[in-house]
């Protein structure tokens, strides 16, 4: 029917376009929710969610508590819903979508016979399929699980049979869940929604209390961390964080997350909340009375690397690795912190001569325009952002070749350790030789103190 | 209840071991080395606390005295330096390899880079609370009133020596000590420049009286004295 021909038998009808994305994207966002049910859920087709509550339902007070929880929840943001529950995912897709509008929502297990009753379309064929077998006359689910296999394999295809065996719980059929499956986690339902930063401080020590008791008697240490906090409105808001070493400290963790709650936007209340671990180390236990030097410092060390990376990103926390190059920008490394071997080792630094490095250096080096004697000699003054710096005293060249074993261009640099009328010490460097095809340039590449 | 119990005097045996561990480390405070500085402050030398390690205001760019001055000192004690920078403020990065030549291990350094002030104040008072740290250093940082009170306590409370490198034309008011410090003529060597010089001076010291300076580091002995007063540079310079 066009929607013209809708409006002439209605008149006042109200139209609104479909939005299938947008459908999507809300129909995701609620199956997010659902993780306060269980972490194995899943979306299932454009209209549904699946949720596998094996071991969840004694939490909510069993299966039909469990159902009319999400039910009333779900009724109450405005989505009217039809649930089910099952022994299979088929089953409960089926069962869900064609039961007999006066039966229980909840199906036994053992009740193959109402699955038997239900109409074909409930095998979730495709709608042409479905047509065919009751044009055969195939009405139920029944009538075509009585029909023998092979041939039945045969002339209706294989998609009959594995409906059928999934239906009937011959074949497993796993759930993908949305996010991945935490290895331990500790959920809190408030009886009312909690809104201030004070209530959610507590909740967050709450929990990362009780997953530390269970961590440490298990003899694991965490080293990441997610908190959803599930909202009323039907959204979830999610914060990570992550440990340089495993840790199952409950007053670090809470630490840790205290820098990420001021992004959490309770909006009009937060109705639940769950922290999951989603990446655990062995930790065993260890004496700690008695002190040994050292040990308390690198303990407090990881911790406040920890804090430092999880309010300004592990990159920004580095630690200064050597490598064995003589091109100084390429002789050292920042590499992410990690205090968890302790000190960096560092080889190579003999590849320098003593003193001859400057304590900071510009990346990448300027350009400066220099007043220098041909061929070699050091530079008489250099203009370095519009000053001009009058050499009393330089030293060098110290040259350094391009490294040819690395692709790219490269020429050999002239390094001279210069100082100004004023005393300060630049490190400058001609990029080339006079003579060559293309004139040298020079640049300043770093400071001594 | 038992538990309680344990853990209680297990928290009182713990901290007994770290004060008797830690005691009298505690109470010394740092010396720089010099006897002519040491005297002068009333410590007998630096004590843990905020101090500012500051540019003088003529001194133009390209002075990295400050930062020879800040690893100087932070070598002085043991264990890591968290060396926090302001993306914006600071001229050039750290290179570990000329660090190495004031005596501090480039293993040491622990690089933090951020890009608002109130990150790097943070990252710093973070830093101070923290044990086993040699030193914290700001670069960049021009914490206010409140601000710099706030690291002053932390440094307190954690034994912390912070050391704030402020931007140009910029100092924390709540510190200890106010330094400032600019490199000077050397006296040269075989026609190169010679040893560094920097022109030290204590502008602010609280309960001590400010002096001015003029000291060597000298990098084979890993020692900083009070330069000679004569440096016959023009000689030199002439000879050269």
């Amino acid at each position: 029917m066009t929607l013209a021909d809708a409006r002439a038998l209605v008149p006042g009808l109200t139209a609104a376009e479909a939005q299938p994305e947008a459908d999507a994207m809300a129909l995701t966002g609620l199956a997010d929710w659902c993780g306060r049910y269980s972490p194995w859920c899943a979306v299932d087709g454009s209209d549904g969610i699946r949720l596998d509550i094996t071991g969840c339902a004694h939490l909510f007070g069993g299966e039909a508590a469990l159902l009319g929880d999400i039910e009333q929840r779900l009724a109450a943001f405005g989505i009217s819903v039809r649930g089910a529950i099952a022994a299979t995912p088929a089953a409960a897709w089926g069962w869900a979508r064609h039961r007999p509008s006066n039966a229980e929502a909840i199906l036994a297990a053992e009740d193959d016979d109402a699955l038997r009753k239900l109409p074909v379309a409930a095998l979730r064929l495709e709608e042409e399929d479905v047509q065919a077998l009751i044009a055969l006359g195939l009405a139920t689910v029944g009538a075509i699980a009585a029909l023998p296999r092979a041939p039945l394999g045969q002339r209706l295809g294989k998609a009959v049979l594995l409906r059928l065996d999934r239906l009937f719980g011959r074949m497993a059929e796993p759930i993908s869940p949305r996010a991945p499956a935490p290895l331990w986690r500790v959920p809190m339902i408030f009886a009312e929604a909690i809104g201030r930063r004070e209530d959610i401080d507590a909740a967050t020590l709450h929990l990362t209390r009780c997953l530390c008791r269970d961590l440490s008697l298990k003899g694991k240490g965490a080293r990441r961390l997610e908190l959803s906090f599930f909202r009323v409105d039907a959204t979830v808001q999610r914060v990570a964080i992550g440990a340089s070493r495993p840790t199952h400290a409950p007053g670090h963790l809470a630490r840790l997350f205290a820098e990420r709650l001021d992004r959490v936007d309770p909006g009009f209340g937060i109705e639940a909340m769950v922290l999951e671990a989603t990446e655990i180390e062995p930790l065993a236990p260890r004496q700690s009375i008695f002190p040994v030097p050292g040990e308390c410092e690198a303990a407090d060390l990881a911790a406040l690397i920890d804090r430092l990376q999880n309010r300004l990103g592990s990159t920004r926390v580095a630690q200064l690795v050597s490598v064995a190059s003589h091109v100084p920008e390429r002789a050292e490394l920042y590499r992410t912190a990690s205090w968890a071997e302790g000190e960096v080792s560092l080889v190579g630094i003999e590849l320098a001569p003593a003193n001859s490095r400057p304590i900071k250096l510009l990346s990448p080096p300027e350009p400066v325009e220099v007043m220098a004697p041909v061929p070699d000699d050091p530079p008489l003054s250099f203009r370095w952002r519009g000053k001009l710096h009058r050499i009393a005293a330089a030293d060098g060249p110290e040259r350094i070749g391009p490294e040819w074993w690395r692709p790219g261009p490269g020429r050999a640099r002239d390094y001279y350790r210069v100082e100004d009328s004023e005393g300060r010490r630049f490190w400058v460097y001609r990029d080339g030789l006079y003579g060559a095809a293309e004139p040298p340039r020079w640049f300043l590449h770093g400071f001594f103190a | 209840m038992r538990l309680k119990l344990v853990n209680s005097r297990a928290g009182r045996i713990a901290r007994a071991a770290d004060l008797i561990r830690n005691g009298l480390e505690i109470r010394s405070c740092l010396k720089l080395g010099v006897p002519e500085i040491d005297e002068i402050l009333p410590w007998g030398g630096l004590p843990r606390g905020l101090h500012d390690i500051a540019l003088p205001p003529v001194a133009g760019p390209g002075d990295a005295a400050p930062a020879g001055f800040a690893a100087l000192l932070a070598t002085r004690r043991p264990g890591p330096v968290l060396w926090c920078r302001l993306r914006r403020a600071a001229e050039g990065d750290p290179y570990g390899l000329g660090m190495a030549s004031f005596g501090l291990a480039p293993g040491r350094l622990i690089l933090v880079e951020v890009r608002r002030q109130a990150d790097l104040l943070w990252a710093m008072e973070e830093g101070a609370r923290t044990r086993g740290l040699a030193a914290v250093v700001g670069e960049g940082a021009a914490p206010d009133l409140t601000a710099g009170r706030r690291l002053q306590l932390a440094a307190e409370a954690g034994e912390g020596l912070v050391l704030s490198l402020p931007p140009p034309r910029a100092f924390s008011s709540s510190a200890l000590t106010g330094w400032r410090v600019n490199s000077e003529p050397s006296a040269p060597e075989a026609g190169g420049p010679g040893r560094p010089r920097w022109r030290l001076s204590l502008w602010r010291c609280r309960g001590g009286r400010p002096q001015d300076w003029i000291v060597e580091w000298d990098d084979a002995a890993f020692s900083l004295s009070v330069a000679p007063a004569l440096a016959n540079r023009p000689l030199a310079a002439a000879a050269g």
